[in-house]
């Protein structure tokens, strides 16, 4: 009945960018080491969501009994296991899979969160407002991480929010940088230019103008940020400073430590963890590497 | 090299460690709760007597009061006393540098060099078999936590293998001297190095080998062959150095996340050294001690900015001159 | 103009039927499609033609440059021996003693950390390797004089030269090793009008004083008609016109060199610089090449035989030839 309408400026820009989107992600589908690591992901994502299913939570609480002795090596308790309070391994692996990639992908949407909008609002406004935001992201940037995660977590107190917290408060300096850099080559361009004169207002120009072009960096930057949070946290959780009632893969490695499972070579003990942080670190890294590939068209020409 | 240039990045540096000295103090008035409570803890102590020890650590007065007392004795380096064996901080630290400043030392030179071999021999062979091997051992490596390396390698040389000495920087029933001394403590210190090193080649050999894949893309390497030059000097004299300037500023950032690593090595290993001090210091909290060593940490990782900042200044004469 | 060249005796350079084909993820890319040139001692050889007809591979191809894994077969015999088939030190030996090529001054065309002196006394150094320092250092100064620059530039950064600076640089470096051919590759694209006349007027200063052959690669026909004395016209990987400069320019004999001499270009109009040819539509794209004469699909004279024809250089006057059916050459019946 009716004719045809003219699709909206909106609906275009939209079904432009699913275009841009599948594309994308047909670009991915070719890049082998990137589907690995999101095979990868999917598993340990599976895996951390299904664990009231796949593993019995009160087995995070010390047993030691007949049934469950301690120290057992996965031939007589399976499959991974019993540590030095007879609490399986296999338990408190998949219980520990849900706070390090929970802390880790946490702490790096905030750290991304402070650092894009530090990284925009330098770059776009420029003046003194960039050189302070500037100098601060440089203080940061030098104080030696770990230390000042370890004074802050002995301030804030050990629990996962404030872990997060600390991670994220210690990131945000490096993708603020790279951020604010993009944003000022994205200011050479003329478009920032003509829109202004067609009276577009500073919150229009930087919703609409300069965040989908830096939205590509800010992706591939937040995939290879999230390893370094996750080992973060398991350094922190070595350290001691990490929640002590949930379980984390770097909390399993320290009450090893601490319990001496290295001199008792119990490997059942340490070793998982650790291929777990691996595994999960390796993936979000080749993730990275590929995204940064498929967005940046830059890249995409030299593997030809 | 102008003057101008290296004294802007000197002033720069001293800036950002009177910062790193202001937010130090700060930042420990934060943390709540007693210091003289804690560390008597179970003791009972008379008014006069906590006022006396509250007056002997340094933390009666105005928080006014306490930051300039508190300036002073940085400034004439009395920072405090250890909570736990009330040694003066400075003593401490510098009891316990030299085991952190040879570790940290010596695995930063090898895992600087070795991973940029690495890098240069992956993107020299790019997409063969080599480059796969190389960018595949690299990425694992530096996928690990660093210390949970150590932890492997601990239980498979040290206590399973027995090749190696189990912690510490001696072997505690010898009395050997002079050389053999420095033998026994170069075996100690074999395997936290060899931790240290292999969890940080990895990001060099990374980061030198895309350098490089890029430089080769560049235009004045045409030229050099043009000139007549064997593609292996065209490589060493031409590309390697201008793909080093990215890995120069990787060894400043690098250099807070190794001695963050330092830390949890020390530990598995016993390696008395400072990162053993600050785990140590963290059980209490021993507050003087961490106060002194954060300080400590920060000056080192600027006084690394700064001379990566000054090296790539001379490497690249684009940021020194206009 | 240039001097009269020594045509007597063999060619300096002598192409015959050279063949560039780049790898690519979609097959191979045809870039040089069967190319022959002869070139005497002290010529001028003109190349002209838009971007993507394959006259920098060209450039590249002489020398052996082009990046590995590029096929090239054909001949490239300069003075008698086949550059293609030297061992690599041979080559190494040749290159810029005997030829030599001058690139466009881009920013990034020198090593951006390394002196200009520095770079220029490499190449004296690398083929006169007993030569002590401060024989290399006056050398370096005496081939900046000869380009125009002060003999203390010598010592500055390339990014801290102007465009025309490093150009000149560029020509220093080239003669550096007292070459007999020069390649100069779009020596004066990049760079502003006052300063593309400053350049060319220095090229034929140096050509006419040391006697050099020169192929002069641009796509500006107009300045090759003044500085060269035998011009060739590139498209889509072949030569469809080559002569005597001066007929080439004022009577062409293929329509797209009358389309390219007839553009009346103003030097540095950027409008000219994109479309120099003034034809409707883009060169071809080389994995889909037409079939027949690959100009066709854009020429005004196009005729039936033309879609399907296999073009060559049919002669078209004195020493001329010209790619085209309608050359009364051709034998081919219009």
């Amino acid at each position: 009945m009716s004719s045809v309408a003219v699709p909206s400026a909106r609906r275009i820009t939209w079904s432009r960018r699913r275009r841009a989107v599948a594309q994308a992600w047909a670009e991915y589908r070719r890049h082998a080491p990137g589907m690995i690591g999101l095979a990868i992901l999917a598993a340990a994502v599976a895996m951390a969501l299904a664990a009231p299913l796949l593993a019995d939570p009160a087995g995070q609480h010390a047993v030691n009994t007949t049934a469950n002795p301690a120290w057992a090596n996965p031939s007589k308790f399976g499959p991974l296991g019993t540590d030095h309070l007879g609490r399986s391994i296999m338990t408190q692996f998949i219980w520990g899979a849900r706070i390090s990639l929970l802390v880790g992908l946490a702490a790096t949407v905030l750290a991304m969160l402070i650092g894009s909008v530090v990284g925009i609002a330098a770059g776009f406004f420029g003046g003194w407002f960039e050189a302070v935001l500037m100098r601060l992201t440089e203080w940061f940037l030098v104080i030696p991480f770990l230390p000042l995660a370890i004074v802050l977590a002995a301030i804030l107190g050990p629990s996962v929010e404030n872990i997060i917290l600390v991670i994220g408060i210690t990131s945000w300096p490096f993708p603020a940088r790279l951020i604010r850099a993009q944003v000022l080559t994205l200011k050479e361009r003329l478009y920032v230019d003509r829109s202004r004169a067609l009276g577009a207002s500073n919150w229009h120009l930087m919703t609409r103008h300069v965040l989908p072009n830096v939205s590509g960096l800010i992706i591939a930057n937040t995939t290879l940020t999230v390893p370094v949070a996750i080992l973060s946290e398991t350094t922190l959780s070595f350290l001691g400073l990490g929640d002590p009632s949930r379980a984390s893969w770097g909390k399993m490695l320290q009450e090893g430590f601490a319990a001496g499972a290295l001199t008792q070579q119990a490997w059942w003990y340490y070793a998982p963890p650790g291929v777990g942080i691996m595994l999960v670190v390796l993936a979000f890294t080749l993730c990275g590497q590929a995204l940064e590939e498929v967005l940046d068209p830059r890249l995409r020409d030299q593997r030809a | 090299m102008s003057a101008r240039f290296v004294s802007a990045k000197v002033l720069g540096s001293l800036a950002t460690l009177a910062f790193v000295v202001c937010f130090n103090f700060f930042l420990f008035r934060i943390v709540e709760g007693d210091p003289v409570a804690n560390l008597f803890r179970g003791r009972n102590l008379s008014q006069s007597q906590r006022a006396e020890l509250t007056k002997q650590f340094g933390l009666d007065g105005s928080t006014g009061t306490q930051f300039v007392r508190y300036l002073q004795q940085t400034a004439s380096l009395n920072l405090g006393r250890s909570y736990s064996n009330n040694q003066p901080v400075v003593d401490e630290i510098r009891r316990k540098a030299g085991p952190t400043i040879a570790l940290v030392g010596i695995s930063t030179l090898l895992s600087t060099i070795f991973g940029v071999l690495l890098g240069i021999a992956a993107a020299w062979r790019r997409r063969t078999k080599a480059d796969y091997s190389i960018t595949s051992f690299t990425m694992a490596t530096y996928s690990m936590p660093d210390f949970w390396l150590g932890m492997l390698l601990l239980t498979g040389f040290a206590v399973g293998l027995g090749w190696f000495p189990v912690g510490g920087i001696v072997d505690p029933n010898s009395d050997a001297t002079g050389l053999a001394k420095l033998a026994d403590q170069a075996k100690h210190m074999f395997l936290p190095a060899l931790t240290l090193t292999l969890a940080y080649l990895g990001e060099y050999a990374l980061v030198m080998r895309s350098s490089l894949v890029e430089t080769m893309r560049e235009d004045y390497l045409v030229l050099a062959r043009a000139k007549g030059l064997r593609d292996i000097l065209v490589r060493n004299r031409h590309a390697v150095p201008n793909a080093l300037l990215p890995v120069v500023t990787l060894s400043a950032i690098n250099f807070g996340f190794v001695l963050a690593g330092a830390i949890a090595v020390e530990a598995i290993f016993s390696w008395p050294g400072l990162g053993l001090a600050t785990f140590d210091a963290l059980q209490g909290p021993d507050l003087p001690m961490l106060q002194g060593l954060f300080l400590l940490f920060s000056a080192a990782v600027i006084a690394a900015n700064l001379v990566a900042d000054l090296l790539y200044g001379y490497l690249d004469p684009r940021v020194r001159t206009r | 103009m240039s001097a009269a060249p020594d045509r007597s005796g063999l060619p300096l350079l002598s192409v015959r039927d050279l063949h560039v084909t780049y790898p690519s993820r979609s097959g191979p890319v045809p870039a040089v499609r069967g190319v022959d040139i002869d070139l005497a001692v002290g010529e001028t050889l003109g190349l002209a033609g838009e971007s993507g007809c394959g006259k920098s591979t060209l450039a590249g191809a002489l020398l052996r440059l082009l990046p590995r894994g590029t096929e090239v077969s054909g001949q490239v015999l300069f003075d008698g021996e086949d550059v293609l088939t030297m061992r690599p030190g041979r080559l190494r030996a040749v290159r810029w003693t005997d030829m030599a090529i001058v690139f466009q001054g881009a920013l990034h065309t020198l090593n951006p950390v390394q002196r200009v002196g520095r770079q220029i006394g490499e190449a004296i150094r690398l083929h006169s390797p007993r030569t002590s320092g401060s024989a290399v250092s006056s050398r370096v100064g005496e081939l900046l004089e000869l380009v125009g620059l002060p003999a203390r530039r010598a010592r500055d950064y390339p990014h801290q030269l102007s465009g025309g600076q490093r150009q000149r640089v560029l020509i220093g470096l080239a003669l550096a090793c007292e070459p007999r051919l020069l390649i100069a590759d779009e020596p004066t694209t990049a760079l502003d009008v006052m300063v593309q006349a400053q350049v060319l007027r220095l090229l034929e200063d140096l050509q006419q004083r040391f006697g050099l052959a020169v192929v002069f690669i641009t796509h500006d026909l107009s300045t090759l008609a003044a500085v060269c004395r035998r011009i060739a016209v590139m498209y889509a990987g072949l030569i469809v016109e080559e002569g005597p400069s001066q007929a080439v320019f004022e009577a062409p004999a293929h329509p797209y060199t009358r389309a390219l001499a007839a553009a009346f270009p103003v030097i540095g109009d950027p409008a000219f610089r994109m479309n120099p040819s003034g034809v409707a539509g883009d060169p071809p794209d080389p994995r889909e090449l037409p079939s027949g004469c690959p100009f066709h699909p854009r020429c005004p004279a196009v005729v039936k035989p033309c879609s399907s024809i296999k073009v060559q250089l049919w002669p078209a006057g004195p020493e001329r030839g010209a790619a085209c059916v309608h050359v009364p050459g051709s034998g081919v019946p219009v």
